[in-house]
């Protein structure tokens, strides 16, 4: 059954799609984080428009597949000419999915900065813009890190998906392996290990994280 | 009822300030603010009605009343944290929630709202101080990042302020760290540095150990002492309203029931409401 050599033997070009895997889950939550912070602020716009707009587009991203989203950027957007290679593709495709997830996560966040934090904003004068930036975010934010630790690991683990659009990332590499060589169990075992080695340490900081963000103001005189 | 009849009598005093004021209100002067027929409800609760109410420049106006009377809600329109539902407000000469187009009244942008705005501050009763920014770093916030003022310049009027409050010794600490009192110290230093023409105090020591009081109403009173800044304080502390304030309103029901010098509100009211309401205080 199962083969030591072999395992050992692929290794190497299994580690070569993880820093695939890796690039795609690091680009794809930027992506994410950049939109979702986007979404947010725009549903909390006085413009009422642009709150319909984005809030109707989040909730369809949100209700339909990533699988479906995925295939449509990458097989039928080229019939619209704009033709994406498989890493572009995925990273916006999975990138887009998870920023409605985080804006709900943002939204969390902003809803629990005092209203009087606000106030005191309008107070001292302070522009919308820079009510946001100085005074909410800086407050907003640093609780939510966790939930955003924790969402690129499930964004990670998503990743296999990618390999539906042709992108050679760990699990695509293990089918190829597999296929050629007639050989799946040392292959996607390797993969399932590599997952765990990332995962498993990604999970415990995001929970030192956790422990660092909830007394962080609160220093003792 | 025996109460309505009073109601009535209420609002022809409210609409007829002159013959209890005319110590305290400067004759000829402009007031820096004016509200002229401000009414406010949340649904079908009214809680102010057809309120006309003026402030001098450098005047020093206590507001006193029973909780729900609508004092609280008078400072927080001005303040730009409430909208009124009908009524003008004017701060030095300009409509602070309109602007005038052709002599007509347009509601206002958030270009004019911020440039009306630059003339009141505010403290609160919770302080509301910035948790994530040093106390330093709270009062020079405002002064760099809306005044535009060059940082070293700022943190030299925010230590300067810092220490009319007594807290310069505590720059580099966070919110967190000091008493109520002495966040609310930091609040009061925070709005003065930027130097308002009108500063609105809402109930500023209601949430403070009764222990911590004294401190932030010295600091008050050094303040008022000043002069040249117009203060509206609410507050439910009698006898430092008694000190400070050049007048004393007593508001209930969304009406201004009655006003006048604090010798002779406090000594000699002519309302039986207000009657009533200072006794409690006296009593307890």
């Amino acid at each position: 059954m199962w083969d030591s050599n072999f395992a050992i033997s692929i290794i190497p070009d299994l580690v070569d799609a993880m820093w695939v895997t890796l690039s795609a889950t690091v680009s794809a939550f930027f992506v994410a984080a950049a939109l979702g912070l986007v979404w947010t602020l725009c549903k909390r716009s006085s413009l009422k428009v642009l709150v319909i707009v984005v809030s109707s587009f989040v909730e369809f991203i949100r209700t339909t597949p990533l699988l479906v989203q995925l295939f449509f950027i990458f097989y039928v957007l080229p019939e619209f000419g704009i033709s994406l290679s498989p890493f572009v593709a995925g990273v916006i495709g999975l990138g887009l999915h998870y920023s409605t997830y985080l804006s709900e996560v943002y939204r969390s966040g902003i809803e629990s900065v005092p209203k009087g934090q606000w106030e005191a904003g309008k107070a001292l004068n302070f522009t919308r813009p820079a009510t946001w930036f100085r005074i909410i975010l800086p407050q907003a934010l640093p609780p939510v890190f966790p939930m955003l630790g924790n969402y690129f690991i499930v964004m990670f683990k998503e990743t296999p998906l990618l390999s539906a659009i042709t992108l050679v990332e760990m699990m695509q590499k293990a089918k190829i392996i597999g296929s050629s060589s007639f050989r799946y169990i040392e292959a996607f075992t390797i993969v399932g290990l590599l997952f765990l080695l990332l995962s498993y340490p990604a999970s415990l900081l995001v929970r030192h994280l956790e422990n660092k963000t909830s007394n962080r103001f609160n220093k003792a005189a | 009822m025996t109460k309505k009849g009073k109601m009535c009598d209420m609002s022809q005093v409210s609409t007829l300030p002159i013959d209890v004021n005319e110590s305290s209100e400067p004759v000829g002067n402009t007031p820096i603010v004016q509200y002229t027929n401000i009414s406010k409800s949340y649904g079908k609760t009214e809680i102010l009605k057809d309120l006309d109410f003026k402030i001098y420049p450098g005047e020093k106006v206590a507001i006193i009343g029973p909780s729900g009377s609508g004092k609280t809600t008078l400072a927080r329109m001005l303040m730009t944290l409430e909208k009124p539902s009908s009524g003008r407000i004017e701060v030095n000469g300009e409509q602070l929630w309109h602007r005038e187009v052709n002599g007509k009244l347009l509601p206002a942008d958030e270009k004019h709202i911020r440039k009306v705005r630059g003339d009141i501050g505010m403290v609160f009763q919770h302080y509301n101080l910035f948790p994530h920014m040093t106390i330093l770093k709270n009062v020079t916030a405002a002064l760099i990042h809306v005044a535009g003022i060059e940082k070293t310049e700022a943190e030299q009027r925010a230590i300067q302020m810092l220490k009319k409050v007594g807290l310069d010794h505590k720059l580099d600490v966070y919110p967190a760290q000091l008493s109520g009192g002495q966040q609310q110290r930091v609040a009061i230093a925070r709005a003065l540095v930027m130097k308002p023409k009108i500063m609105l105090f809402d109930e500023v020591t209601s949430a403070l150990d009764p222990e911590l009081v004294g401190e932030v109403l010295e600091v008050i009173r050094e303040i008022a002492a000043e002069g040249e800044m117009a203060m509206l304080l609410i507050t439910h502390e009698m006898d430092f309203a008694r000190d400070i304030a050049d007048r004393v309103v007593f508001m209930e029901g969304g009406k201004v029931v009655e006003e006048g010098p604090p010798n002779l509100l406090f000594t000699k009211p002519k309302h039986q409401r207000t009657k009533e309401f200072l006794s409690r205080f006296h009593s307890r």
